[in-house]
């Protein structure tokens, strides 16, 4: 048990003179000696930022540091609400200041490019090396480019944007959208499992759509699918018959849903049935962890981070936790939502790791709301738990909007998504 | 927790026979304070995602309801209600139906234990 105290803790702990406060405590309260440790947050993110925020939040005495290179983050979410109007970019913008404010969190707007886990620092961009006793990697994503013959990042900034990952590449997107003529074809390209958010490309073609109904009614969306089925089916294809027929259209794999090259001269993809033009391509390609999870070492074959599931530490650099959608986590799906709550899991596991104490048996929640129309939306909900094969469904919990759903209902689900956002973006970063 | 503050105790001493010490750092061990015995870790770790939709501890800015400062008693109550499906609800019951009645009980009284409303 001793050994919970690592000799390099220790002088850290005399060289900062904390102990000495810690020591004149003991006799009055049951307070734990966490006094001082360094944790270092990489990204600002869903998963980075309620990290950050919880860690301080449930032991002020921690030194946190979150690095994240943005000033301003876009969340994803509600960035489809965005392209339906429903939305401006900057309710769906983020900042810092709250973080740093209330919360005492060092935000150091910097990019990390390199880990030293042996000595247990991180590099940053701009020169300075930063120590850590616990580091939470929360990247999020990265391309896989050249999955798409054709497909680069530089078309996706010019002509076929991904608007995976919000920002410039959502105002790009909606800049092509309102430029469409009447009677266009919007073609939506979503990757093969697993990829961030499994309902969005499903909530953006209906959320495009409820534009187009409005503005450019003889326009289609048409989804171009590799895969045999998709997060929500039922309750999207129930919506879109109702609220946009003969308008938005799915393809699976057999009716040439798989994309094998984009022409971004031409405006067309290419699929095992030829030629498709569309006059706005949305491409969102094949995805892996976010770069400095490979610059690390954190990943595995399938380019994601192994994690022990209840501390998201990873499973081959100690002291090193990675959360959100870098990571595996069994059954979870890469949402915002999975992130934070991975996140509060990390956050409460590193206190008590720092304390000397096993962290419990995790608890895990995801809720994705999907809006398909401005009174309509649906939901996908999860409660996970640990189980010998991982983290995983707990039977009898979660699941669908029922498919039977009352109007009422689905327009209370809507109402309940917009409240979602509200309070989770509070909850993590003011 | 005791067995660990010994530790900490006895490595301190060990440490202080070699070392004076100044006393800065008190603001910081002061708020950990906050952060001690009666919380439930487990209780914990199954409360922190409700804030996901109810807000920072249960505080909703929306129209999702606020449950901050409501009796254990009631949220225990309503908890299991909606995991018994007898009362209405869009999502809760998907939510409730991934816990135990212990487990119930323990996020119930973790609440409590935030607002200080426990007995
Ligand atoms: C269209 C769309 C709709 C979505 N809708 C929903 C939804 O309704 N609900 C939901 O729950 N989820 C939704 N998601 C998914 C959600 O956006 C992601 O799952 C979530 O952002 C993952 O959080 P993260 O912390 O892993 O990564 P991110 O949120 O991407 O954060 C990563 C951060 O790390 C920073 N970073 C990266 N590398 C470094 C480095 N080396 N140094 C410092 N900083 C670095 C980046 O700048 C970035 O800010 C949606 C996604 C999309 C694309
Ligand atoms: C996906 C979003 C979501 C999550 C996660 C969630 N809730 Fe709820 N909660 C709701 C909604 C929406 C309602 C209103 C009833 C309904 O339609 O489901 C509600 C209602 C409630 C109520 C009734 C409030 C009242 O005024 O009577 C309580 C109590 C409650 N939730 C507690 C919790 C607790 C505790 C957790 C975490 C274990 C939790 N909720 C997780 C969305 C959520």
């Amino acid at each position: 048990m001793s050994t919970n105290i690592s000799r390099r803790d220790f002088n850290r702990l005399f060289a900062t003179g904390v102990a000495g406060a810690a020591l004149g405590m003991f006799g009055t309260s049951g307070a734990a000696f966490a006094a001082g440790y360094r944790v270092v947050v990489i990204g600002g993110g869903f998963g980075g930022a309620a990290t950050a925020k919880y860690l301080k939040k449930l032991d002020p005495s921690l030194s946190v540091t979150l690095v994240e290179p943005k000033a301003a983050y876009v969340t994803c979410p509600f960035s489809n609400w965005v392209l339906g109007g429903l939305r401006t970019m900057k309710q769906i913008t983020q900042t810092y200041a709250t973080l740093a404010r209330r919360y005492g969190i060092h935000v150091v707007p910097d990019t990390v490019v390199g880990i030293d886990t042996e000595k247990g620092t991180v590099k940053l961009k701009g020169g300075r090396v930063l120590g850590y006793d616990r580091l939470v990697v929360s990247p999020g994503i990265d391309f896989k480019w050249s999955a798409i013959d054709g497909y680069s990042e530089a078309l996706a900034e010019s002509k076929m944007p991904h608007a995976y990952q919000a920002g410039p590449q959502t105002l790009l997107l909606q800049k092509q959208l309102h430029a469409m003529k009447n009677g266009g074809t919007v073609l939506i390209c979503p990757p093969g499992n697993p990829f961030r958010c499994p309902p969005g490309p499903y909530e953006r073609a209906s959320l495009i759509a409820y534009y187009l109904k409005q503005h450019k009614p003889k326009s289609r969306v048409i989804i171009l699918d590799p895969k045999d089925k998709f997060s929500k089916q039922g309750l999207f294809n129930k919506g879109w018959k109702r609220l946009y027929p003969e308008m938005v259209e799915w393809r699976g794999p057999a009716a040439g849903g798989k994309v094998l090259s984009v022409d971004g001269g031409a405006m067309s993809v290419r699929t095992d049935l030829g030629e498709l033009r569309g006059d706005v391509i949305n491409i969102i390609p094949p995805q892996k962890a976010g770069l400095i999870a490979f610059t690390a070492g954190l990943t595995d074959d399938s380019g994601w981070c192994p994690v022990n599931p209840t501390s998201f530490e990873s499973t081959i650099h100690k002291n090193v936790h990675v959360i959100g959608d870098a990571c595996k986590a069994g059954a979870m799906p890469k949402s915002g939502f999975a992130a934070s709550s991975q996140g509060k899991v990390a956050a409460a596991a590193i206190i008590r790791l720092l304390r000397g104490k096993e962290p419990v048996a995790p608890s895990l929640v995801n809720t994705c709301y999907s809006l398909i129309g401005k009174e309509y939306g649906v939901s996908v909900a999860g409660v996970y738990q640990l189980a010998p094969s991982g983290i995983v469904e707990i039977p009898g919990s979660g699941g669908l909007t029922p498919i039977d759903a009352s109007d009422d209902q689905l327009m209370q689900e809507a109402m309940f998504a917009e409240s979602w956002y509200t309070n989770i973006v509070r909850d993590i970063w003011a | 927790m005791s067995s660990y503050l010994n530790i900490s105790l006895s490595a301190l001493l060990m440490a202080s026979a070699s070392i004076a010490f100044s006393a800065p750092g008190l603001a910081a061990s002061k708020a950990s304070i906050r952060q001690n015995a009666d919380v439930d870790p487990r209780g914990q770790v199954l409360s922190l995602s409700c804030a996901g939709c109810h807000g920072t501890d249960g505080k909703s800015a929306g129209i999702i309801p606020s449950f901050y400062g409501k009796s254990p008693e009631y949220i225990e109550s309503a908890l299991r209600d909606f995991k018994a499906g007898e009362r209405a609800s869009t999502v809760m019951m998907r939510h409730a139906k991934g816990y135990t009645d212990d487990e119930i009980h323990l996020i119930a009284q973790y609440f409590g234990t935030v607002w200080g409303k426990n007995k």
